[in-house]
């Protein structure tokens, strides 16, 4: 297969890159399906980070290029200042959305 | 051939260091980390150093892969101010050891003061010292937010030249700060957290080849040892040229770590037995 002139990017074409990764993310659309799915099901209170999982699908259908960049800056915390005490080790994955502002992407 | 710049090898077993040898691995480097508990004293730091520029080496070497290590408290026990102060107390006497390559991981966690004030003092000592440094930049919503927090901290000190830092674990939104900035940049393969192997080789397409790599991470969670290889095979599977393949995990992570005079990715004679049978 060719590379491009700047030796990074080879050029394919959108049938080549269907034929190589069609397969493994049709079944990874069919488990947020299935998730969502399940979701669903279950009682309780919507959770904010299945929200913010529906608000960045949404993401993946408005014809936009960098779609992997923008969803990670959708989940960010957009905040600048130093927090006064880590109060946890880990991290959950996404801010919840309807409390956070500046949601640029 | 590959060089492995980021693998916490003190979680993993002997049986990795031969999968790595045979899939090709001559070289790691091992940043201190967060061992998955706070450790209760400076005594525990001590002991995990001693580890690291011993131990380690050693039982790489049976191997055919030479280590390298980095030396720091992890921010994720760097809200303890004291004990911290007293760990950064210690590192210079083991700056002289001959796998010591600079200070790491470094950086923030939770992006909090105390963790913001420590990356301070680290940042302070590595100048001091004129040490390398590798950043640890922090999980999922905190990423973001903590790579600008650590690339401004590093800027107000004026010590350190950007050249001689590389900032670790970027995804697609922290890239092009990091190198916009002048920095190095890491992407660590992950099964879930960081960036996938086909995420990785997206990234080189869309950022380019120059003063980024590729590391594994491997630790004591969901990790892989055998990642970069893995990555590798993801870039022939789309064909790029070796060349290519080469630069990203061999000549790229080499040009970085060579800054040190104690980095080497020469042969190595393997002893160990189980390298072969």
């Amino acid at each position: 297969m060719p590379e491009s002139p700047d030796n990074t990017a080879p050029i394919r074409t959108k049938k080549a890159t269907a034929d190589a990764y069609f397969i493994e993310h049709r079944a990874k659309v069919l488990d947020i399906a299935a998730f969502l799915d399940r979701v669903d099901r279950a009682g309780g209170e919507d959770d904010y980070r299945v929200a913010a999982l529906r608000v960045a699908i949404s993401l993946l259908l408005d014809g936009k290029p960098e779609r992997a960049r923008r969803i990670l800056e959708l989940w960010s915390d957009q905040t600048t200042v130093p927090i006064g005490k880590a109060h946890m080790k880990g991290a959950v994955g996404c801010v919840d959305l309807s409390s956070s502002t500046d949601r640029s992407t | 051939m590959y060089i492995d710049p980021h693998v916490h090898m003190v979680s993993r077993t002997t049986d990795d260091y031969v999968r790595m040898a045979r899939a090709g691995c001559v070289a790691i480097t091992e940043p201190a980390f967060w061992a998955g508990y706070d450790r209760s004293s400076v005594g525990g730091f001590f002991d995990y150093f001693r580890l690291l520029t011993d131990f380690e080496p050693r039982r790489a070497a049976q191997f055919g892969i030479r280590h390298h290590t980095w030396l720091c408290i992890n921010s994720k026990e760097s809200e303890d101010v004291g004990l911290s102060r007293e760990v950064l107390g210690i590192i210079p006497q083991f700056l002289d050891a001959p796998n010591v390559l600079g200070i790491g991981e470094i950086g923030l966690n939770k992006n909090s003061r105390n963790e913001l004030l420590i990356l301070e003092e680290h940042i302070a000592l590595a100048a001091k010292y004129q040490q390398m440094i590798l950043i640890h930049t922090p999980h999922l919503e905190d990423k973001l937010k903590g790579t600008i927090l650590i690339m401004d901290a590093i800027k107000a000190h004026g010590g350190i030249s950007a050249g001689r830092v590389l900032i670790d674990h970027v995804e697609e939104h922290t890239v092009k700060p990091v190198l916009d900035r002048g920095y190095w940049c890491g992407m660590t393969l992950y099964p879930d957290t960081k960036c996938t192997p086909q995420r990785a080789v997206d990234i080189i397409e869309m950022y380019g080849n120059e003063r980024i790599w590729m590391n594994s991470a491997g630790d004591w969670g969901h990790s892989d040892p055998l990642a970069v290889p893995k990555a590798q095979m993801e870039m022939r599977r789309r064909g790029h040229f070796e060349s290519l393949v080469h630069k990203i995990t061999f000549e790229n992570p080499r040009s970085f770590l060579s800054q040190s005079a104690k980095f080497s990715a020469q042969p190595l004679t393997p002893t160990a037995a189980d390298v072969t049978r």
